[in-house]
């Protein structure tokens, strides 16, 4: 079983507040697997998605501690059954005359896309959740990757329920 | 004097309210023309701040133009890091925020320690800050230094004001930070052309923290379960920490405790907060405290913790503190409640609600002193048999304990009492008595050495009428000793009592005791060379100063020091280098290896329990 927690924090849209949550992370000896962060539907209120690898007995500790910050509205965890979370990865692969055909079709296969095109490389883009990247990285691979990014996860719950709207990771 | 009241903690959600916590009514004014630094100043006014700790510089320079005219009473000091200790010493002896204020770069970085030992102590403390100019922000300009960014850590929240037009309502919010929930520091950085901007002054400005919703009012549910678990216990004690004392709960505790019957220990944060002269209270526990205090942890069943942190000066080894003990956990900061300890039953709210319902809760099954007969008759007869005491120096030395107790004796309870860091520290909570809420200041979290002399010149700004006695150890005091001119020019007399041993006390104690007699620059001088000579220091910085050297003379010293009132007082008292404090729970170890003197453990009664 993974220690994996997904937050979703939904935080005053202002400057340093992202060097508030991540410093407190680091500060509690928390490591930041994943971080994204956005504008959500109300442009008063950005959203921090991290994805943190901890025991649940800390993880409250860091959830209490993060809801102490002033410009933090809400904390919710995200569950992986309960949620859809996504990340986007660009990745420029060698694909000469030869190979391009083969790499293709493993485009076509992850439901991928092409966004670049030079005589000896293909540069692929692709979402998904962090399982179906990795494979499609696996897969990749033997050709020769040359250059990747990838995005920090971000999750959204399933249902018509907003995170605005249900409960709060509130431990007492 | 006021202390904020838990009603206006409940109902301090609008600027006027933060206003009335701070002692002043609420106005609302026309809006008037001015400068950022003019509405600095307005705000301050209207927020009611009577005295504001600092010194200018050339950032800062704009709001020291409007100051000059203003109601506050600015009070200039030697060092940024007395102003912010001052600003403490101020908000713990009133429980109404302390305020400092300091320049850019390094002005700012100054007040760092005392803002870290604010956060430390929870204490509201606001410190104003100037900054370089929005445009020279981030290009390494004169006297720059990110002072938002650094006191990220050790501040309950700051602000890097971006407009002249907001600067009352980021004043306003700092101060109800400040004061309301767990109390702590806030720092307000103001760039230098914002001070400068016109603005127009509007007041009271509506409040902008949408994060911000501190819990105040208990769940019954979790007090009902806690006052089963009182009902039920057979060995309780009520743990009792620094939140019942800024709740200004102090009255209600009394009340729960002798409702109860249950022994009370109050931690360093909390002394006076119960008097240390009702039988019901056992002293203080942790590394120095008392046998019973320590011993009734251990074999509790039911800890009652109010407003204290399991800090690990209290607990020791963790995993083997108080390991029969269920716990109910009640605190105003949720983060606290299960960080070192589970809480069996954990209660969030402000500690004066919390009291109140308990002794609600508990009227109807409590039974008095009586209540307990065994588990007193054991704590008793510790108390018998391991009272606080100190063996006379063989060397005819002067005893630093008898000093300092004397010093409690002839001044009395109703003096405010300020120590620095160390053994004298230790001596003080140890052997003065505290009776009242608020007379005992001390850097508890943060173990600030140097924050004695300070913070008895904003004690005694905020206490005129109190004797306000700074209780230091020769190695403190000379981390800031400057403050005594201050107070000398600005007629803030308080009392110095200068435990001189010539040494870093504390650390040579731990040198004796696990360094095999190697001290390794503990050293001071301050005895072998009598550099500095404490006595011509303090009349160099106005003072009067005095020296006592031996037993026969200190009753006689501490009365002429009392009589003193036109000019602050320094007594070099010349004590013995080799006084130890004790009981002594080794750092890292079992409050079960607490031991009473040198070689000598407690023998508990095993079968008792």
């Amino acid at each position: 079983m993974t220690n994996k927690h997904t937050l979703s924090v939904l935080v005053e849209n202002k400057p340093g507040v992202l060097a508030r949550v991540s410093g407190l992370f680091s500060r509690r000896s928390f490591n930041i697997d994943s971080l994204a962060v956005g504008e959500t539907e109300n442009p008063d209120v950005s959203r921090i998605t991290i994805v943190v690898n901890a025991d649940s007995s800390p993880l409250e500790q860091v959830t209490k501690q993060l809801n102490k910050l002033v410009n933090v509205l809400k904390i919710v965890e995200l569950d992986a059954a309960q949620s859809v979370q996504r990340e986007l990865l660009l990745v420029k692969v060698r694909a000469d005359r030869a190979q391009r055909g083969q790499v293709l079709e493993t485009v076509e296969l992850f439901r991928a896309r092409v966004i670049d095109v030079a005589p000896d490389t293909l540069t692929i883009e692709a979402t998904g959740n962090p399982d179906k990247l990795d494979a499609l990285l696996r897969d990749l691979e033997p050709y020769g990757i040359k250059e990747m990014v990838q995005s920090g996860l971000v999750a959204i719950g399933r249902g018509s329920r907003s995170i605005t709207t249900g409960p709060a990771l509130r431990a007492a | 004097m006021t202390r904020p009241t838990p009603e206006t903690l409940a109902n301090r959600v609008t600027p006027a309210t933060v206003a009335a916590a701070v002692n002043t009514a609420p106005a609302v004014t026309a809006p008037v023309a001015t400068t950022g630094a003019g509405a600095l100043v307005r705000s301050l006014e209207a927020l009611g701040v009577e005295v504001a700790f600092g010194i200018p510089g050339g950032a800062i320079l704009p709001a020291y133009d409007p100051l000059f005219d203003s109601r506050v009473r600015h009070i200039l000091v030697r060092h940024e890091q007395g102003a912010g200790h001052a600003a403490t010493g101020y908000a713990q002896a009133t429980g109404k925020v302390g305020v400092c204020i300091a320049t850019s770069g390094p002005g700012a970085t100054n007040l760092v320690t005392p803002i870290a030992d604010a956060y430390m102590d929870s204490v509201p403390i606001v410190a104003i800050t100037g900054q370089v100019a929005r445009p020279a922000i981030g290009t390494d300009a004169f006297q720059e230094a990110d002072i938002q960014g650094i006191t990220l850590p050790i501040t309950k929240h700051n602000f890097l004001v971006q407009t002249a037009d907001e600067l009352p309502r980021v004043v306003a919010e700092a101060f109800h930070l400040a004061l309301t929930g767990r109390p702590g520091p806030v720092l307000v950085d103001i760039p230098k052309d914002v001070l400068q901007a016109q603005t127009t002054f509007n007041w009271p400005p509506a409040l902008d923290l949408p994060g911000y919703r501190p819990t105040l009012h208990p769940h019954g549910k979790q007090i009902r379960e806690a006052a089963r678990l009182i009902a039920a216990a057979k060995r309780p004690v009520l743990y009792v920490g620094g939140g019942v004392l800024k709740a200004g709960a102090t009255d209600g505790l009394r009340k729960l405790a002798e409702l109860t019957g249950m022994p009370v220990v109050t931690t360093l944060m909390a002394l006076g907060a119960f008097p240390d002269s009702h039988p019901q209270h056992l002293g203080m526990p942790g590394m120095h405290g008392t046998v019973p205090a320590v011993y009734a942890l251990q074999k509790a069943d039911l800890l009652v913790t109010l407003g204290a942190r399991f800090d690990d000066r209290v607990t020791g080894k963790l995993d083997s503190f108080a390991p029969e003990a269920k716990v109910v956990h009640a605190d105003i900061d949720p983060a606290e409640i299960g960080k070192n300890r589970h809480a069996d039953v954990p209660i969030v709210g402000d500690a004066r609600h919390v009291i109140d319902e308990l002794i609600a809760a508990v009227s109807a099954t409590a039974g008095g002193v009586d209540q307990y007969p065994g588990w007193w008759s054991q704590l008793n007869d510790l108390r018998e048999r391991y009272p606080l005491g100190y063996d006379e120096p063989t060397d005819g030395t002067l005893a630093p304990q008898y000093v300092i107790e004397r010093i409690g004796a002839l001044v009395g309870p109703d003096a405010i009492y300020c120590a620095g860091v160390g053994q004298h520290q230790m001596w003080a909570s140890q052997f003065i008595k505290y009776e009242k809420p608020g007379t005992w200041l001390n850097s508890g979290g943060a173990g600030t050495m140097g924050y004695a002399v300070p913070a008895a010149m904003g004690a005694k700004v905020a206490q005129p009428d109190l004797q306000v006695w700074a209780i230091d150890g020769d190695g403190c005091f000379q981390m800031t000793n400057q403050e005594l001119a201050t107070c000398a020019l600005e007629g803030i007399p308080i009392k110095v009592a200068v435990i001189n041993n010539g040494n870093l006390g504390m650390v040579r104690q731990w040198q004796t005791l696990f360094y095999d007699g190697r001290y390794s620059n503990t050293e001071l001088g301050t005895h072998k060379h009598r550099i500095p000579d404490f006595v011509k220091l303090a009349e160099a910085l106005g003072c009067v100063g005095l020296r006592c050297e031996s037993k026969d003379d200190v009753d006689k010293v501490i009365q002429q020091a009392m009589e003193i009132n036109d000019a602050p007082v320094v007594i070099d008292f010349t004590v013995g280098k080799d006084a130890m404090v004790w009981p002594m729970v080794a750092a890292g170890t079992s409050n079960d290896e607490i031991m009473f003197a040198r070689d000598v453990r407690p023998t508990f009664d095993e079968d008792d329990l």
